[in-house]
């Protein structure tokens, strides 16, 4: 009989912490690879398709980055949540609600055009994802209510207030009854970074701003400080005289704007109107890709691209395999199980103890 | 006819909650917080509703569910209880993997008629004007409902290794210095949760509607979290906030039928509203909230050695 014990280390290990990461990615390819296996396809090709067909085109590449782009935004938002403990996982809504209240311009005032469209739409976006998100952050903060459940719950209800635009009062009168606004016009749309070669918008560019300013807000300034010590410990933070309360607030409507921005952009750049679905689940998928990260906002750049070659990845498998392009979310709960494991490496080594040595040292 | 007819769709709509909700319910007075129970459920449902489409038999397809359920339950006890992770990420893991991987086993179901569960009907009884039917003519998964609740009720209360659960939730590092296996007593815990979850997804995909939907579950597993949180995690008031939430689900449904010109997604996220509101209400007072929660509610155990 084998036993799985685990120690706690003295001190936590830098190796782990970096190494973490790339353990996860190579499990989560290894299990991968017995998962085609079991299902009668051939595990290289299977892989291969997955995770490198995606890369060897320009244009995929643009696809990838329309992919990464609302999930780094996502993400950065969450690692602030996430470190200073406020378990905000509605970010789908606030992304729901973002995408919304930026589309009020293009589609209730179709007649504006020009240049200050695109920017009023993002702040509206940003705006809309905020309020969204400062619902669970009152909830918690004056009635103590659990953020968890509160935010979830307003993913359902941001789904079902989308789903009403679109087929009742927003619905476009020349669509043919189909459930979509009108198709936004050429000043509602977030331009191509690079329209020769593919379809890749700004809204990758935002996320790298957005990661970058995050970073620099939590390594170099005393409210990343504060996010810190407040999420290790409340106690301790009280005693610094910061407020848990005050942070909740800060970090859901960051968390919330970021969740925004991605919706709008997303509409805005890759959709260009409001269907009844605006996310293949972003706003969980981006959970994944927060802890893949490190919470760290640098980390998660590379966490969003890792995390949209697995969408990219599941339709090129589909398409070459036959593989269900559902796999892709397999793939994404997998990276998750497999981090947090890896993750225990850092502060504890493991032993593998059998029972029989073990009766035999009491016995002695 | 009509108020006979709305009880024994309230009651459909409740059983899946209050299963759900009395596994994770003993999960946590052992002091785990699954975040799972979505996953759990949603697995439960398409394997129960494949094996009973495959078999042509709704109880193997029950227990094709709980076994499915349970054996999902014991990816996140490896995790939070042998690793020590962190049991919100690791909750929500299991949510994310069980809703795709039950997406893609399904995928071939989608569409196909189901094997609905039999109610049971006692001559004479089931008869009964106003009440026979609800007591005596309803699906096996009802009773089993009614049944688990008295028995985690009974279990927790009323026996000794029901005491030493609610112990080690309350303070695992006490518990673990008087002798306590604490982690065995944690990965039983797990894995009833899971069979339970299981259980509630086939009475989704056997019973409520038989058929595979993919993300049929629509966030039950999520109000089941809550209908713990609601119930101050004792097992009767489980079930009278189950019946609660299942009146509100039907409630909004006849609503819809009726055609009181309210669009019907305002009327669907009623039951959402609800447990927000729910939620508010009960954990408004902190004092009261600290003092029912399981202390050790969430935090990892690891042993000293």
């Amino acid at each position: 009989m084998m036993r799985i014990e685990i120690i706690r280390r003295p001190q936590h290990s830098a190796l782990f912490s970096a190494l973490s990461p790339f353990i996860a990615l190579l499990l989560t390819l290894l299990a991968g690879a017995v998962l085609f296996a079991i299902l009668g396809k051939n595990p290289v090709a299977a892989l291969y398709s997955y995770f490198v067909e995606p890369l060897t085109e320009i244009w995929s590449i643009h696809e990838l980055l329309i992919k990464a782009a609302p999930l780094i935004l996502i993400a950065v938002g969450l690692s602030v949540c996430f470190l200073s403990n406020n378990w905000n996982i509605g970010a789908e809504g606030q992304f729901i609600a973002g995408g919304v209240a930026g589309s009020i311009l293009p589609v209730v005032f179709p007649d504006f055009q020009g240049w200050y469209v695109l920017p009023v739409m993002l702040v509206l976006g940003m705006a809309g994802g905020m309020a969204y998100a400062a619902i669970p952050a009152l909830l918690k903060t004056r009635f103590n209510t659990n953020e968890i459940l509160t935010s979830l719950m307003l993913v359902y209800v941001a789904q079902l207030f989308l789903d009403w635009l679109v087929r009742g009062p927003w619905r476009n009168p020349q669509g043919y009854n189909f459930p979509e606004t009108i198709q936004f016009n050429s000043s509602a749309i977030l331009p191509e970074i690079w329209t020769a070669s593919g379809r890749a918008h700004w809204g990758f560019v935002l996320a790298l701003l957005a990661a970058l300013l995050v970073w620099f807000m939590l390594s170099r300034m005393l409210s990343g400080y504060e996010i810190k010590v407040l999420g290790r410990s409340a106690r301790a933070g009280r005693f610094a005289g910061f407020s848990a309360g005050r942070l909740t607030f800060f970090a859901f409507l960051i968390s919330g704007a970021l969740a925004g921005l991605a919706g709008i952009s997303e509409v805005s750049g890759a959709v260009g109107q409001l269907r009844p679905s605006i996310s293949p689940g972003y706003g969980f998928t981006a959970i994944i890709v927060a802890f893949l990260g490190r919470l760290n906002p640098l980390g998660i750049i590379a966490a969003g691209l890792v995390l949209a070659l697995t969408y990219l990845g599941g339709e090129a498998a589909q398409i070459s395999l036959g593989i269900s392009e559902k796999s892709a979310r397999i793939f994404q709960g997998m990276v998750l199980f497999f981090i947090l494991a890896s993750d225990t490496l850092i502060y504890y080594r493991i032993r593998i103890v059998s029972r029989s040595v073990e009766t035999a040292a009491k016995g002695a | 006819m009509m108020f006979e007819a709305i009880l024994l769709t309230v009651a459909t709509a409740a059983t899946p909650l209050l299963i759900a909700a009395l596994g994770e319910l003993v999960v946590e007075r052992s002091g785990v917080l699954n975040l799972g129970v979505e996953g759990m459920m949603i697995m439960g449902a398409v394997c129960g509703f494949a094996a009973a489409q495959m078999t042509g038999s709704a109880w193997i397809g029950l227990i094709a569910a709980i076994c499915a359920g349970a054996a999902f339950s014991l990816l996140f006890g490896f995790l939070s209880l042998t690793l020590a992770t962190n049991q919100y990420a690791t909750g929500l893991a299991l949510t994310l993997l069980g809703l795709g991987a039950s997406a893609m086993i399904g995928e071939s179901f989608v569409g196909m008629p189901g094997v609905r569960m039999q109610s049971i009907s006692i001559p004479g009884l089931t008869e009964i004007p106003f009440i026979g039917k609800f007591l005596f003519g309803q699906d096996p998964i009802f009773y089993i409902s009614i049944a688990l609740t008295a028995a985690v009720a009974w279990f927790l209360f009323r026996t000794k290794a029901g005491l030493t659960l609610r112990a080690i939730g309350d303070n695992h590092t006490s518990a673990h210095a008087l002798g306590v296996p604490v982690l065995r007593y944690r990965y039983l815990a797990v894995l009833f949760g899971g069979a339970c979850a299981g259980l509630a997804g086939a009475q989704l995909s056997l019973v409520y509607v038989p058929q595979w939907v993919e993300n049929m579950t629509s966030g039950r597993g999520w109000i089941a979290l809550a209908l713990v949180v609601f119930a101050s995690w004792r097992p009767w008031r489980v079930l009278a906030g189950a019946y609660l939430f299942g009146a509100v689900t039907i409630g909004q449904l006849h609503a819809q039928a009726l055609g009181i010109g309210i669009p019907s997604q305002f009327m669907s996220s009623l039951p959402y509203l609800a447990t927000i509101i729910v939620l508010v209400l009960i954990s408004r007072n902190k004092r009261l909230t600290l003092m029912n929660t399981p202390a050790s509610l969430g935090k990892a155990f690891v042993p000293d050695r």
